[in-house]
């Protein structure tokens, strides 16, 4: 027998009053992990969301009008392709993917029609520059914490992105926007001329109820010598990483990107944001109350426990245990309150977040077994945290005046 | 000698002035000898005996245990001499009452780390010897006063100690049990040659000492 043993005994002896002392700390954990298991699914689905959304930040130049985040970018006066390279040459973490695109309404036939050039991936591609930095998706996975599964849009499986992210736009190729189809009585494989240039339709694309379904998307370069606006592109579409932005993203390109405007979905991304921040407050004053709550708890449940044993601890003093047997006996018995509680709290929290999420939040919320090691290292900081003092106590009592309470 | 004790004084506070539990108390005890120690009650009796190692402490006067001063070493040491060298054995027997038989009597060598295996063979082999190898697994609400007596001295003397220190070993038990307790303490003061200390209220157990020492308000009377 050991000490150790000595402390298994008891507990299992005393088993109602190991039930009484887990549970506070046990639902303290369970409400715990049911909150966070709940909030970093919902903040996964608002990002994948965001991120199907499409881009979610836009560079535009300064003297742009931003009254309509869709259409802003039309008849926009233009800042110079240099500063798409700026960003994919910088550190700035947190670009998921980047569309620069000039846009100007123009006339086919007799009717008016919105032009948009942009950069397909092919040619991203061939710049070995921009390869390294990550717009095709090499380090996507790094930069886009905490879905994974939100990067996967990127592999264009999204309709819009396919738009934003074309693959290949050859040169006198282009794709036509549904509702501009149909006005054009255009189809896939016809040709369609743009002031005074002929360009294949390659692609009708589905409709989307944006205002892309009036647009023919050409290549940035083709449409850059037809306007004749070299070099120039009217804004940067960017696929931020809703945390990053929330971490000052937009900031870090202002920095990089003078006499820009960089803006966002404010609404969504600020949403997002407040949802993200209210969730984190709310974990943090419950964590706060659980550490007063269940340190409490546990301390009067030692202390509750060192008094029913003063006879006990007079005993083992008597007959030679020293003080930090005393600290040992209780300390282990808090630690192993402490494991328990943790691996309860997890087990009690998940299974809540797992049947309340898709009832509360419309979400599925899956077991995230990270949080079993945080449950316990906080339970058993709390245990330990709110046995230390009653612990003390015990280690400095009398032998003599406990012995003689019979 | 393996007990001594010179000048001891033990002084408590009460209503505001000093009482003298033990007052100028001298003594020696010799290896092997069944030391009884009598008095009417407050007579400083208990208290003598709780002091010897430590779990009193005293006011002035000083403890010698196997020719080592022990009055004015730390803490820590004198818990280890209790755990090596000294059994105890009260009134109340202290079994600890979640713990079987054989768990009780095996405390002192878990204080002392010996290994699993050594302490059951020793457990084993002490409750033998007092007659209670057929109550291993019991709890100690599950056992006569007399049995739990026999637990609290098998435990007394399952680390081999040089001394145990009895206060009112019988005080508890009818006279036919408490006879049977004496007899069996003057058998291991007998065979094993371990020095005893007993506090005891009863002439009869007091005859049981080869050595008596008898207080009086603090003041030993004879010796």
């Amino acid at each position: 027998m050991t000490i150790s043993t000595l402390v298994l005994i008891e507990l299992w002896k005393r088993k109602s009053q190991l039930i009484t002392g887990l549970l506070a700390i046990t639902l303290g954990i369970a409400v715990i992990v049911a909150i966070q298991s709940v909030s970093i699914v919902s903040e996964q689905n608002v990002a994948r969301n965001l991120d199907n959304l499409g881009a979610n930040i836009l560079v535009l130049p300064q003297a742009a009008s931003i009254d309509d985040y869709y259409t802003s970018d039309i008849d926009a006066p233009t800042l110079p392709m240099d500063y798409v390279e700026r960003i994919l040459t910088s550190t700035i973490a947190g670009v998921d993917n980047m569309s620069p695109k000039l846009t100007r309404r123009v006339k086919v036939g007799n009717q008016s029609v919105v032009l948009t050039g942009i950069l397909p991936k092919s040619e991203i591609a061939s710049k070995p520059l921009w390869q390294s930095s990550g717009l095709l998706g090499a380090q996507l996975k790094t930069a886009c914490a905490p879905s994974s599964s939100a990067n996967e849009s990127h592999g264009l499986e999204d309709k819009k992105l396919q738009r934003k992210a074309i693959d290949t736009l050859f040169s006198e190729d282009c794709l036509a926007g549904s509702q501009v189809a149909q006005r054009l009585k255009l189809s896939a494989n016809s040709k369609v001329n743009i002031m005074g240039k002929e360009f294949n339709v390659v692609k009708i694309l589905s409709e989307t109820g944006t205002v892309d379904d009036d647009r023919i998307f050409a290549n940035l370069k083709d449409v850059q010598t037809l306007l004749k606006l070299e070099n120039q592109v009217s804004a940067i579409e960017i696929m931020g990483c809703c945390n990053a932005i929330s971490q000052g993203l937009l900031g870090q390109l202002r920095n990089i990107l003078p006499d820009t405007r960089v803006t966002t979905i404010g609404q969504i991304v600020s949403t997002q944001i407040e949802t993200n921040q209210l969730m984190k407050k709310i974990t943090l004053v419950m964590l706060i109350i659980i550490f007063f709550v269940g340190g409490i708890s546990i301390g009067n449940y030692i202390w509750a426990n060192v008094n029913e044993r003063k006879r006990e601890i007079g005993i083992l003093r008597m007959m030679g245990a020293e003080r930090s047997t005393i600290y040992k006996m209780f300390l282990l018995k808090a630690l192993i309150l402490g494991v328990a509680g943790g691996i309860l709290g997890f087990i009690l929290g998940t299974l809540a977040g797992v049947i309340l999420g898709p009832y509360l939040a419309g979400i599925i919320v899956k077991p995230v077994y990270m949080y079993l090691l945080w449950s316990i290292l906080l339970s058993v900081a709390i245990s330990l945290a709110g046995s230390l003092f009653p612990t003390y106590l015990a280690a400095k009592f009398d032998p003599h005046s406990n012995l003689q309470e019979d | 000698m393996i007990l001594q004790g010179e000048n001891i004084l033990k002084q408590y506070h009460h209503n505001g002035g000093l009482i003298n539990a033990l007052d100028h108390v001298s003594f020696s005890v010799r290896k092997g000898d069944f030391v009884t120690v009598t008095g009417p009650s407050g007579s400083g009796k208990s208290t003598l005996l709780l002091s010897m190692f430590g779990l009193i402490r005293l006011s002035s006067g000083t403890i010698t245990f196997d020719g080592k001063r022990i009055d004015n070493i730390s803490d820590r040491h004198l818990t280890d001499v209790r755990k090596k060298s000294v059994g105890y054995i009260l009134q109340s027997f202290a079994l600890i009452p979640y713990l079987t038989t054989i768990q009780n009597v095996m405390i002192p060598l878990a204080l002392e780390k010996i290994s699993g295996k050594e302490q059951l063979k020793r457990a084993g082999e002490i409750l033998d010897y007092v007659g209670l190898s057929d109550r291993m697994e019991h709890l100690p609400r599950e056992l006569s006063a007399g049995q739990q007596q026999r637990v609290a001295i098998a435990r007394s003397i399952v680390h081999r100690p040089q001394i145990i220190m009895a206060d009112e070993p019988t005080g508890n038990l009818d006279p036919t049990l408490s006879l049977e307790i004496l007899d069996f303490l003057r058998k291991i003061n007998q065979e094993n040659k371990i020095t005893i200390m007993m506090v005891t209220h009863s002439p009869v157990a007091s005859e049981y000492g080869t050595m008596k020492l008898h207080l009086n308000e603090g003041k030993l009377i004879n010796s």
